[in-house]
């Protein structure tokens, strides 16, 4: 469905090049959720971007394909990635979008844009199919006459998710959907992804800095640090077994609203610059387990079993071969 | 001298209703002035050395409940007892102010123009560590200027001691390293802590800390709480936390109080109240929350509540909460009409626990 293979990407910024992404591959197949979890400046966003092929400048994509239901996004032009891949194959809920809506159109309006530019439809007939896409995603069909400013939050995040599935794509790419909604209208919205992958079977990224949120929705989870994956896995090797000592670190840092009061602990430290990453591995310097190797030589992904796949120096037997 | 009861400060029936613009043709038509009532009758009382929690949604009144306690936004009614430092007294009485006989003071008593020499005992840290710090000051001159602003007639040097002894007990050391920065040149959490850093510098008893995390990646949050907590100890300061995270509430405060629009519907202790909710909301917000457990996935999560969030200008008649309310539906029978027409008293549902809802009515 989507492959995405040693995909890189930098940014050309005047005081260098900031490489927000490098190297990354993963794969999503039908009716699944993939859950990319990282903090601000690990490159989740900017992946992302990247899927859509549409990386903002000062950004380029460097190397690495991405191939989205057997068509190679990136060797397209962006009149045909415009023409045959967005919002038909991929679409997005961008960060923030709900501030995004324009708030001098109707939303039945900006609905129907995508049907009158992408299916030729009139603009009667692409109004009637926007308001036929209302109730799919729980609102009325009578909000199709309202302006952004009479919704709530949480109305307007369903009006956008709504639109990214207009023109039916086989992948969304929801980037923080809910960062910004009280934790109420949250769960409604999670609920709403839910019912949608499982009724329309539909494919999702989901990129959060929110473990929670990712837990409750992904399938698979990729965590991401500097730029790069650091550990793959199934949700359940993710949470129930985590290899890396970031992932750790990360999952032992989140409150819980149930169970015993542990002391909460924290990673030391900063996130790397990615102008100029640490040599060897880029999480050595908050590391608790850093080993000279690490602060030395870059450690790969390497599979521990199950396609459960982590960039640690721990997991990787083969150094220690070669002494 | 202290409160008998313990009580560092005592909120009784606090409002902050704030006026809507009258139309034209309301004003001809004499009609009453309307109000966004955003805090609409809130009394708490917090202990010397807890930490007290406000949680709720957007928009529910608890920033503006903490703005209120700094005289930040205009008082409509009720009162706030603060136990001040002796010197403060005598500055308020100084400078004109009645100060009672127990030492307590009324802050809404006081004229916002001589508040300031109490804004030495009560400090706020905001949300956003981007925009709390002036970004042409260096870090030395944001910490300076308080100092300057309640004229401690201090030396340079005891000014820089006072500084670097600040930012060593923030965590930013060595100290000199910092001083000379400027806010863009600092982390996330470096900045947040600055601006505890800021709060501190004045020897506060209280600070209203308002949401002072959400902002910060997951794995710094817990490095700043535990200073926080660090700082309690030490210093024995009072927080007011304000937050939205039930689960950073359960973690770091000793009670909770869980507003919702402009009132405060449940209070009791952290824990008890967030696993154990006896107020149909705080039995929603809970249910809302994800965890970090991979099997959630499977389910969809069920959120006892209906509707939006009504407007603060216009809050529905009776229990503010019923047009939400599942429970409500579910006990209709023994209920009546009595949560469309009548607000519900708090009913003490247990000791330091108290509930306004009429489900729990036999408990009074």
């Amino acid at each position: 469905m989507l492959k995405v293979e040693n995909l890189s990407t930098n940014f050309y910024t005047f005081r260098g090049v900031v490489r927000a992404v490098e190297n990354v591959s993963l794969e999503l197949e039908k009716e699944e959720i993939l859950g990319i979890a990282g903090e601000s400046g690990s490159g989740k966003s900017t992946l992302a971007w990247s899927i859509m092929g549409m990386v903002p400048p000062p950004g380029r994509i460097v190397s690495g394909r991405v191939t989205i239901d057997g068509v190679e996004v990136t060797r397209l032009s962006d009149t045909e990635l415009r023409r045959k891949v967005l919002w038909k194959k991929v679409s997005m809920v961008f960060q923030g979008a709900i501030n995004a809506l324009n708030p001098v159109y109707t939303i039945g309006y900006q609905l129907a844009e995508p049907f009158i530019y992408h299916t030729g439809l009139s603009k009667k007939e692409a109004l009637d199919k926007a308001k036929s896409l209302l109730p799919m995603v729980g609102l009325s069909e009578e909000i199709a006459k309202r302006y952004p400013h009479e919704l709530s939050g949480g109305m307007k995040q369903r009006v956008v998710i709504a639109m990214a599935l207009a023109l039916e794509p086989t992948v969304v790419i929801a980037d923080e959907p809910t960062t910004a909604l009280d934790v109420v209208v949250q769960a409604q919205i999670l609920n709403l992804l839910k019912k949608l992958k499982r009724e329309k079977k539909l494919s999702f990224i989901l990129i959060t800095h929110d473990l929670s949120v990712i837990a409750e929705m992904s399938d698979k989870i990729a965590i991401m640090y500097g730029g790069q994956i650091v550990e793959y896995g199934t949700s359940e090797q993710i949470f129930n077994n985590p290899l890396h000592p970031y992932t750790r670190a990360l999952l032992r840092s989140i409150p819980r609203l149930r169970g015993p009061i542990d002391k909460l602990q924290y990673i030391p430290g900063e996130p790397p610059d990615l102008i100029s990453p640490p040599r060897g591995c880029r999480f050595h310097p908050r590391c608790s387990e850093v080993m000279d190797i690490c602060r030395d030589r870059e450690p790969v992904l390497v599979d521990t079993g199950e396609k459960h796949l982590v960039r640690c120096w721990l997991y990787d037997e083969s150094w220690k071969k070669r002494g | 001298m202290a409160m008998e009861n313990g009580n560092i400060l005592e909120v009784e029936g606090l409002r902050v209703w704030f006026p809507i613009r009258r139309r034209l043709s309301e004003l001809i038509a004499r009609k009453p002035p309307r109000y966004v009532r955003a805090v609409d009758g809130v009394s708490f009382n917090v202990k010397r050395n807890e930490t007290f929690c406000l949680v709720g949604e957007s928009g529910c009144g608890k920033t503006t409940t903490g703005k209120a306690l700094l005289r930040l936004v205009p008082i409509s009614g009720g009162s706030a007892y603060f136990q001040a430092r002796e010197e403060i007294l005598e500055e308020l009485s100084r400078r004109g102010i009645k100060v009672g006989d127990d030492g307590r003071v009324d802050i809404f008593g006081i004229p916002p123009s001589k508040m300031k020499p109490l804004r030495r005992e009560i400090q706020m840290i905001y949300q956003d560590p981007f925009g709390s710090l002036n970004p042409r000051y260096k870090i030395g001159a944001i910490l300076e200027e308080p100092l300057k602003i309640h004229n401690l007639h201090l030396t340079r040097d005891e000014v820089e001691d006072l500084i670097h002894r600040v930012l060593e007990e923030v965590r930013l050391t060595p100290p000199e390293d910092f001083v000379d920065r400027h806010p863009h040149q600092l982390s996330g959490g470096q900045r947040q802590r600055v601006a505890i850093a800021r709060a501190l510098i004045l020897k506060p008893s209280l600070i209203i800390a308002d949401e002072p995390v959400s902002m910060l990646d997951v794995s710094i949050r817990a490095e700043i709480l535990e200073l926080m907590g660090m700082l309690k100890e030490r210093e024995g300061i009072t927080y007011i936390f304000i937050t939205h995270d039930l689960a950073v509430a359960r973690y770091i405060c000793d009670r909770i109080a869980v507003m919702y629009l402009g009132r405060i519907v449940e209070l009791g202790d952290a824990r008890r109240v967030i696993e154990d909710p006896k107020h149909p909301y705080t039995k929603a917000l809970v249910a809302a929350i994800p965890e970090p457990d991979p099997r959630n996935r499977l389910r969809i999560r069920n959120v006892p509540i209906k509707g939006e969030i009504p407007n603060a200008a216009n809050i529905p008649p009776g229990c503010r909460f019923h047009p939400r309310c599942v429970a409500y539906d579910e006990n209709r029978e023994r209920l009546g009409e009595r949560c469309r027409v009548e607000e519900p008293p708090y009913f003490t549902v247990e000791r330091g626990r108290v509930v306004s809802c009429w489900l729990y009515e036999h408990f009074s």
